[in-house]
């Protein structure tokens, strides 16, 4: 009796790894892919059957990848516009969650729902007057005038009031109050130090949202100078002629850096995708 | 005496205290208010305005009533855009729900090694940007007969499809896209759902005799009901908003071409490529209707309202 049964049960754990390992190799592939492509002379494309094996070209390819758009200028905007982005998110998000999470004043309740129903308000309908905003302020084809729409980021508030009211106890305010600590010296010597690992989630959760923005750095930037990396990616298949080899190459030196970044934090990073979301 | 004095102190500080925090309280989610007054709040009933009235962007705005909806609702693109983005909506997003779920259950199963591994690779996808994305689908996607997509059909015995300028070849290699970049996001959802779930249940269910297949969907389903609204949730308003992949996917004929044209698309040339502002703003309150109808159906059906009305008409 039982052993028919285990051997069924062997056979099912067999089928189970078979399948997560094929979703596995297709999810990789595609990485793979890129990679022997960026490697790969332009002609390898013709082949048939196709390359899969990774050629000799990784430094050539990206020297055509240097003489198409200013690769390194492009990740650093995108850096600076991110770096900067995060920061002015963090320090609004703690410091409204906190006065939400913490303070008893009139209108609270209502205010903190407004801050909730500004995150059904879809992106694109502000596009075009956030557009001429920007354009007024003279910041059209400039890196703060990629950054300012991203200050707005209610998921952060709320973010921030659940980790305030679930981390920071109401006797160490009360005791520091009884100390005579200011409310911004309670915010600065008290919460912050408590809610720094709620800093790490919502800033991985900006900071990789607006790496990968596109729509709104597309339609800001114009001049190659200011390009993000995404913008400066998305020129490269512009061309007449089409160098699949040049334009993974762009692909793979753009994403190795997150790549490598993801795979060393990889448990913080899913940690703070899964509780952005669900919480 | 000493007692005295200090609760004095006490008393005084307290009551000027409770007005500090209103202070404080107010101040700081001020820079809140303000972006969203300027970023947020302002652009979006500017943009209403906006929809009635004629406007190049340069020259004078004339109030034109509701000539761009009609112009807009009576544009035949405009509604290939609509098909466009529904059908690669639900092709991109509807596999991943099913998918999602099958991964995440078996994710969590309790003798299953390398666990972790099989997360990190699902998940890695969702870390690469949609325009890395787009170009690498274009790559593997690509017209030409050797494209490996292509290859792969030829040894099936099919024949070669034009991914770029086909009417489902471009939808398919999108939605294909769309589902690659997003089935892990949804699993690692999934996947908290289920470890939320108490061990007891499915202990219980053991004892009485329920199998592995029956314990998925009398326990893990129903159970996951919040998350699987959340994802439906996610899931349509992102497709709705679809952009950068077929933007990219399509490279130079991304605006010239219909198949794969979406609502934001459609939006985009209007107002950046044709500089009609009027006609793209009434565009963006359209989507933001549509949005909200096919968030409000979406979410009823996955919350099984349908089903919940039947059985209590029975």
């Amino acid at each position: 009796m039982s052993k028919p049964n285990g051997k069924k049960v062997s056979m099912s754990k067999i089928l189970i790894y078979l399948f997560l390992s094929l979703a596995s190799l297709l999810s990789l592939f595609p990485f793979y892919w890129m990679f022997v492509m960026a490697t790969s002379p332009s002609s390898a494309y013709n082949t048939i059957p196709p390359t899969l094996k990774p050629g000799n070209l990784l430094v050539e390819n990206f020297q055509k990848v240097l003489g198409q758009v200013d690769f390194f200028q492009a990740m650093w905007n995108s850096f600076v516009i991110c770096t900067i982005v995060t920061l002015v998110v963090l320090f609004i998000s703690s410091l409204a969650g906190f006065a939400f999470a913490k303070f008893k004043f009139p209108g609270k309740n209502v205010l903190f729902m407004l801050v909730l129903t500004t995150m059904i308000i879809p992106p694109q309908l502000g596009l075009i007057p956030q557009f001429f905003l920007v354009s007024k302020a003279g910041l059209l084809d400039t890196l703060p005038g990629v950054m300012v729409v991203f200050f707005l980021n209610p998921l952060g508030i709320f973010l921030m009031r659940q980790y305030v009211s679930e981390a920071v106890p109401d006797e160490l305010i009360e005791a520091a109050k009884l100390d005579g600590c200011s409310n911004f010296k309670i915010y600065r010597s008290i919460v912050l130090p408590i809610i720094l690992p709620a800093f790490a989630t919502l800033g991985i959760i900006v900071f990789t949202a607006v790496w990968g923005e596109f729509l709104w750095q597309f339609t800001v930037l114009r001049d190659p100078e200011n390009y993000t990396i995404q913008v400066a990616l998305a020129q490269l298949s512009n061309t007449r002629n089409i160098d699949f080899g040049m334009i993974m190459s762009g692909v793979f030196w753009a994403t190795v850096p997150l790549l490598v970044i993801f795979l060393a934090f990889n448990r913080l990073f899913i940690s703070s995708i899964t509780e952005g979301s669900v919480k | 005496m000493a007692a005295i004095n200090h609760s004095k102190v006490k008393k005084k500080r307290f009551m000027s205290e409770e007005k500090k925090d209103r202070v404080s309280g107010y101040l700081y989610i001020a820079p809140f208010f303000i972006i969203f007054a300027i970023i947020g709040l302002y652009p979006a009933l500017f943009s209403i305005f906006l929809g009635f009235q004629k406007w190049n962007g340069l020259g004078p705005m004339t109030f034109v009533g509701f000539d761009n909806f009609k112009v807009v609702l009576t544009d035949p693109l405009f509604w290939k855009s609509v098909y466009n983005t529904i059908v690669m909506g639900i092709m991109g997003t509807a596999p991943q729900l099913v998918f999602g779920i099958l991964f995440a259950y078996l994710l969590n199963l309790a003798f299953l090694k390398f666990k972790n591994v099989f997360r990190v690779t699902i998940f890695m996808p969702y870390i690469t940007s949609m325009v890395a994305v787009a170009l690498i689908f274009s790559v593997l996607f690509s017209d030409h007969e050797s494209s490996l997509a292509n290859y792969v059909l030829t040894l099936a015995g099919l024949d070669p499809v034009h991914w770029g300028t086909s009417e489902w070849g471009t939808k398919i290699a999108i939605s294909i896209m769309v589902f690659w970049r997003w089935v892990g996001y949804n699993t690692i959802i999934y996947l908290a759902g289920i470890q939320s779930i108490p061990n007891d249940l499915y202990e219980a269910a053991t004892i009485d005799g329920a199998n592995k297949f029956q314990q998925l969907f009398y326990i893990t389903m129903p159970m996951l009901k919040p998350f699987i609204i959340l994802t439906v949730f996610t899931s349509t308003v992102g497709a709705l908003q679809l952009f950068s992949e077929p933007t990219v996917f399509l490279g130079t004929s991304a605006f010239t071409r219909d198949e794969a044209m979406t609502i934001v698309m459609y939006l985009y040339r209007d107002a950046f490529k044709l500089q009609s502002f009027g006609t793209a703003s009434a565009t963006a309150i359209i989507l933001l209707v549509l949005i909200t109808v096919f968030v409000a159906i979406n979410t009823l059906i996955a919350s099984g309202y349908g089903r919940k009305k039947r059985g209590e008409s029975e």
